[in-house]
Parts: structure tokens; sequence; C-alpha cells
């Protein structure tokens, strides 16, 4: 060695510095991501190859093999997560827009999210609790049809794991997204108000995502369901918990 | 565009500080998304740019539950012991969620002599 770097020591630092910078990770999301995305396009938009699970799916091998933390993944990832917030802010622009429309549904728009709200937390945990699940995964995982934020602020106020529920919600995206438009024409729904308000009330935001990409009017309505429905779970779950 | 992102930065900061101060149980952004609506119905206008913003953002809303995502790596043991419950959860739940819901919806809607037939492309 002899104060000589050679190319393994040069490696190394390039490393270091990798792993303490935010760019490598932020590249890293966004490429998968595109990845994902590419697949989405190569199999003819088919809600079955899901960008966001794909981009996850090669992110997590990529941890792996590189023996790379969460923590150390998220201080770089963290810039794409923090687009969250002004994203649901700019949702008001679709809403604006449609705001005539959105009024004249309002009566509709309520009864559903009642119902549904009810539905998606008690049916989890049934199912959940009938199959054997452990009561700190029940409690993750009855406000898993809120958004992200939301959902883990309450799994914690009742005794859940936030970081599990974060995860949950996001599956449940996900599954949500693959399954609404199959489902919905198996059920002849055809409106699109009333498809965006059914994906945005079960599956949040990455619902709300999957609306914008089919119809427009669809995703603003996902998009309202979404936003009433983080506040209805808020209040719904700690009152459902009791049975728990 | 730099008046369009600082006026989503400012609604999403009102938001979170209200929330903080008031401890109302409704996340920030989502009481900003209130504001930015009352300042779009006083312009009367979806200004161009705050229009691009929400172009691009929304398109690709899906890009930013990637980073939350990856923390399934986190629940690898939990997900191993506990994944039939999870799963069968997950999946009868999110389905008859969406089940329940656009029917109620659009029943509601046919009852009250609302329903639009333009529809479907």
């Amino acid at each position: 060695m002899n104060g000589v770097p050679d190319a393994t020591d040069n490696l190394d630092l390039l490393w270091v510095y990798l792993q303490q910078e935010p760019l490598l990770w932020l590249t890293a999301t966004l490429g998968a991501y595109a990845i994902g995305h590419y697949l989405h396009r190569a199999a003819g938009g088919s809600p079955l190859v899901n960008s966001v699970a794909v981009a996850i799916a090669v992110l997590v091998a990529l941890l792996v093999l590189t023996g790379t933390s969460y923590a150390t993944y998220f201080d770089g990832a963290q810039f794409v997560h923090f687009l969250l917030g002004p994203a649901t802010v700019l949702l008001a622009v679709p809403l604006y827009r449609n705001f005539n429309r959105v009024r004249r549904l309002l009566v509709p728009m309520l009864a559903a999210l009642f119902v549904g709200s009810i539905t998606a937390v008690v049916s989890a945990v049934a199912v959940a609790a009938a199959l054997g699940a452990s009561p700190e995964t029940l409690r993750s995982l009855a406000p898993k049809s809120a958004t992200t934020p939301i959902a883990m602020g309450i799994a914690e106020g009742i005794g859940g794991l936030a970081s599990l529920t974060a995860t949950l919600v996001i599956i449940t995206g996900i599954i949500g997204a693959m399954i609404v438009t199959p489902l919905l024409n198996l059920l002849r729904v055809t409106d699109w108000a009333a498809r965006g308000f059914a994906v945005g009330v079960a599956s949040h935001g990455i619902g709300a995502a999957r609306a914008f990409q089919v119809n427009h009017l669809a995703g603003t309505f996902a998009g309202i369901a979404m936003a009433l429905n983080a506040l209805l779970t808020a209040i719904l779950v700690p009152l459902l918990v009791g049975w728990i | 565009m730099v008046h369009a992102i600082l006026a989503l930065l400012v609604c999403q900061l009102l938001g979170e500080v209200i929330v903080r101060a008031t401890g109302v149980p409704i996340p920030g952004p989502v009481l900003g998304t209130f504001f930015m609506l009352a300042a779009l119905a006083a312009l009367r206008e979806v200004p161009e740019a705050l229009n691009a913003v929400a172009g691009v953002l929304l398109s690709h809303l899906s890009l930013l539950f990637v980073p939350a995502g990856v923390g399934v790596m986190l629940h690898v043991a939990r997900i191993r012991t506990e994944w039939l419950p999870l799963l069968a959860a997950l999946f009868v739940s999110t389905a008859l969620t969406i089940a329940v819901t656009a029917l109620v919806f659009f029943w509601v809607m046919r009852r009250m002599g609302l329903h639009e037939p333009e529809q479907r492309s």
C-alpha cells in the first residue's frame, strides 16, 4: 500500500461516496420506475404489470445485493417521497376543473364513501383475524386503504407498527390498481366517476394514479375519494378498534 | 413556474402548520388541497404554469410511492410467517371495497337520476 491507493481502494472510496450522497439512490429510484414504466408499456398498458411493483422489486433486489440498508436508500429517495405532499395539493387542479360535476354527485359520493370505508377496514381485519394474524398485524392492517402518512399515524395511535402499515398500504394500492379495471368491467359499472371513486377509496393514491392513466374524470374522483377516505378512516378505525 | 411551485408549497405549509397547531386529524397536504381550491376559485381559472406542473406530477403520481414501498424489505420476516392472512386480507378487502363502493355510487346516482349516458372509451 504505502499510501499509494490501488484500484480496490479507489472503488471502496467511490462506494463510500455513493452511499453518502443522495444521488445514487435517487437515480436508482427513477431508473427502476423507468423500467417499470417501460414494462407496463411493453405489456400493452396491462394493469397487471404495475410500474410501482416492478420498481419496488428492482430496488429491493438492488439493495439486498449491495448490502444497503433501507435507511441509506431512503436518504436518497426521500426527495421523491417528499413530492407526495405537493402532489396532493395539486389534486385541487382537477377538482376545480370538475367542480360542478363533483358538487352534483355529492350524495352518491358520500354514500359510497361511507359504505366503502367501513368495508375496507372491517373486511381486511375480519379475513386476517380468521386466518390467524397476530393482534399487532391486525392493528397495522386496519387503516390500509388510507393514504400512507395518515394510515401510519392511525396505526401508531392504536398500537400497530407504522412501518408495516406503510408496506401494507402500498401493497393495497398496487392490488387495487391491478384489479380495478377487470373487476368493474365484470360488474358492468361503466361510469367513470363511480369507477374512479371506488379505486380511490380502496387504493388511495396508487389507485388514483392508475385512474389518471385511464381517464381524467376517473382520476379526479379517485383523488377526491382518497382525501375523503383518509379523513373517514382516521375517525372510523379508532372507533372500531375495540373489536380487534 | 416558480410561482406555481411556490403556491403549492405555501398551501402545503399552511396545511401542515394548521394541522400541528390544532391537532385536527387531517393530513396537512389534504388541508392544503382545500387552500389551493379556494385560491383557484378566487382566481376563476387555473394558471398555465400550475397546469403544467399538475400535468407532469399527476401523470407520474405512482412514482412517488416507490420509496415508501421499498420499505417492504424491513418486514420480510413477518410477511414470511403471516403471508397467508396478509395477502388474503389485502386481496379480498381491496376487491370487496372497490366493488361495494362502485356499486353504491352507481346505484345512488341512478336512483337520483344523475346518470350521464355519454361515458366509456
